[in-house]
């Protein structure tokens, strides 16, 4: 066999090597996870239990599903002023200067704080902020974890923004504001109809990102086992439980953590699907 | 003046004014998402340039005694956080090792491959896995390493789980910055008898080296810092650990331990602005690099 033959075998089995690693963790969530379904079948998506004491355990996904999806869904509709507002700014109002090349690299660096350090800072800053708004008690909660994450996923959100709305044909604009249109009517009623799709598309991969968030929620989101009853309350998501619990959970504990990790894992799955699935629409 | 042009005059006024206010409140909104990274800079700069001396970076993390005496007796905390160091360069070390060969060469695939029915699949599944959740690459860190190979806690599990998270990066800068390079370049090449092996070592992968290069600056940027899976893979140490197999420490890992006790919170802040500084470093200079040698052509 020449060099030639071994280089491009060499080429598509790193290919098959990726196939065989999406495959192999999805099996091995899979595979992880028959006892706890043997032993709760589908109830466990819809059990709000999650008792570890010896002899009567039993687990349930139900609050960590449901406290993934409040929290996340809660950063997405707090980011969403932001990111747009940086979307707009970057995309259409100043494309180009010293001013704008600010903000992208302030945005960009955002992306580069790692989760532990925005825990950090919502604990130290955020929370006692949050307790002395009397929005709750300590501090704690899904609306605080919401915050950060907002925060955190506003690079995200915003840079696909930017891109489409830079897209947006300049003869458009420029008809409307040949009828008299005034720049937010033209934003209102040109651009936004026209880069709507590109925009939630940023929006629905940020979501992605906001789901699989695990320190900076562990650190604050208080980290009760029960159903949130709102936003104020202490609740916990499929991340940070695993996070928390993972380390000593033998048994049961352990494979029913296996199967939320496969949820978590599936959940994020088709939300980035359906981000990329409207992409893909906007370039065809 | 008669009424109806002073309705209209009235109606364009709010018009014009409508417009101000949405354009001024979009800039302050604009900005003001920038202001935590400040706050976050300012606050840990503020509470961690006391620690940070020439024993934080060549002495291990002090044991809580230890630092409940410093505390009490109002001086600096001793040690410092070489194992975290040590442990980071190890982990990250390892994990570029496993990820940067690879992540180029499925790139380079995917990138020859442009509309192979396979490539599709192998582009797809790359766009997936860059969706994973870290913590649930930490279980399978855990499931894959940890149990069958190195039987404990171990450095190369979490290797492991950070090499397939950085390795989305890498193949698809690679993927990215090889189409932009002209056909005429390779064929070039290839009309000059070069075999098609070397044309895409000699050639191809050169003339791209710099989008290459910003991708994997990105990839350890973005596992350099996360602690979760190793939380479940590294689990963490109190000593400088060289071996690879057995439970190492990283700075992240000891930002979350210091985090957990009451006696080292004095540590998070200076340990947390060092694994700040070196990301964001890394950011600047992976973006440094695009600027300065883009592909252009």
């Amino acid at each position: 066999m020449n060099s030639e033959k071994i280089f491009k075998y060499l080429l598509v089995g790193s290919g098959i090597l990726m196939v065989l690693i999406a495959l192999g963790i999805v099996a091995t969530l899979f595979v992880g996870s028959i006892p706890s379904f043997k032993e709760f079948g589908f109830g466990f998506l819809f059990s709000t239990e999650w008792d570890p004491t010896e002899g009567r355990e039993t687990y349930g996904a139900l609050p960590f599903i449901i406290g993934t999806l409040l929290t996340s869904i809660l950063a997405l509709i707090i980011t969403f002023p932001f990111a747009f507002s940086i979307s707009l700014f970057l995309g259409e109002y100043f494309k180009n200067g010293a001013l704008p090349s600010f903000l992208r690299s302030v945005v960009d660096l955002l992306a580069g704080i790692p989760s532990v350090v925005y825990g950090l800072w919502g604990f130290y800053a955020l929370k006692p902020l949050v307790a002395e708004l009397g929005l709750n008690a300590q501090g704690f909660g899904i609306f605080t974890s919401s915050v950060i994450l907002a925060i955190m996923i506003i690079p995200y959100a915003s840079s696909l923004g930017a891109e489409v709305i830079s897209m947006v044909p300049g003869s458009l604009k420029e008809a409307a504001y040949s009828l008299g249109a005034t720049r937010f009517e033209v934003v209102k009623n040109v651009i936004v109809p026209n880069a709507g799709s590109g925009i939630f598309a940023g929006y629905i991969l940020a979501l992605g990102r906001a789901i699989g968030e695990t320190m900076a929620v562990t650190m604050l989101i208080g980290n009760s086992n029960n159903m949130p009853s709102g936003i104020f309350d202490l609740g916990n998501t499929m991340a940070s439980l695993i996070a928390n619990q993972f380390g000593e959970a033998e048994g049961l504990k352990y494979t029913s953590l296996i199967e939320i990790g496969l949820i978590l894992f599936v959940i994020t799955g088709i939300v980035n699907y359906i981000g990329k699935l409207i992409m893909k629409k906007l370039s065809a | 003046m008669n009424i109806s042009t002073e309705i209209s005059d009235r109606k364009m006024k709010q018009r014009l004014l409508k417009d101000k206010i949405f354009t001024n409140v979009m800039i302050f909104l604009a900005f003001l998402s920038g202001v935590p990274l400040f706050l976050i800079l300012y606050q840990l700069a503020i509470k961690g340039y006391r620690q940070l001396n020439i024993g934080f970076f060549f002495e291990e993390a002090p044991d809580t005694m230890e630092a409940m005496v410093a505390v009490a007796n109002n001086e600096i905390i001793p040690g410092g956080i070489a194992n975290g160091i040590v442990g980071t360069l190890i982990i990250v070390g390892l994990a570029s090792l496993i990820a940067i060969p690879l992540g180029i060469i499925c790139g380079t695939y995917l990138a020859e491959n442009a509309g192979g029915k396979f490539a599709g699949l192998v582009r797809f599944i790359v766009d997936m896995l860059q969706g994973v959740p870290s913590i649930v690459l930490g279980v399978i860190g855990y499931i894959w390493i940890v149990k069958p190979v190195t039987n404990g806690f171990s450095a190369l599990a979490g290797s492991v789980a950070l090499s397939i998270m950085m390795l989305p990066s890498i193949v698809r800068s690679t993927e990215e910055t090889l189409k932009m390079i002209p056909g005429t370049l390779k064929e070039a090449a290839l009309s000059l008898g070069v075999p098609y092996h070397k044309v895409i070592l000699k050639v191809i992968l050169p003339t791209g080296i710099s989008g290459i290069l910003t991708g994997v600056i990105l990839g350890i940027s973005r596992i350099a810092g996360e602690t979760a899976p190793l939380m479940l893979t590294a689990l963490g140490s109190t000593v400088v650990n060289t071996n690879i197999t057995e439970p190492s420490s990283a700075v992240p890992l000891l930002v979350w331990e210091f985090y957990n006790d009451p006696n080292l919170v004095n540590m998070i802040w200076s340990a947390s602005l060092f694994l700040l500084l070196l990301i964001l470093g890394l950011n600047l200079s992976a973006k440094a690099i695009a600027k300065k040698w883009k592909v252009q052509y």
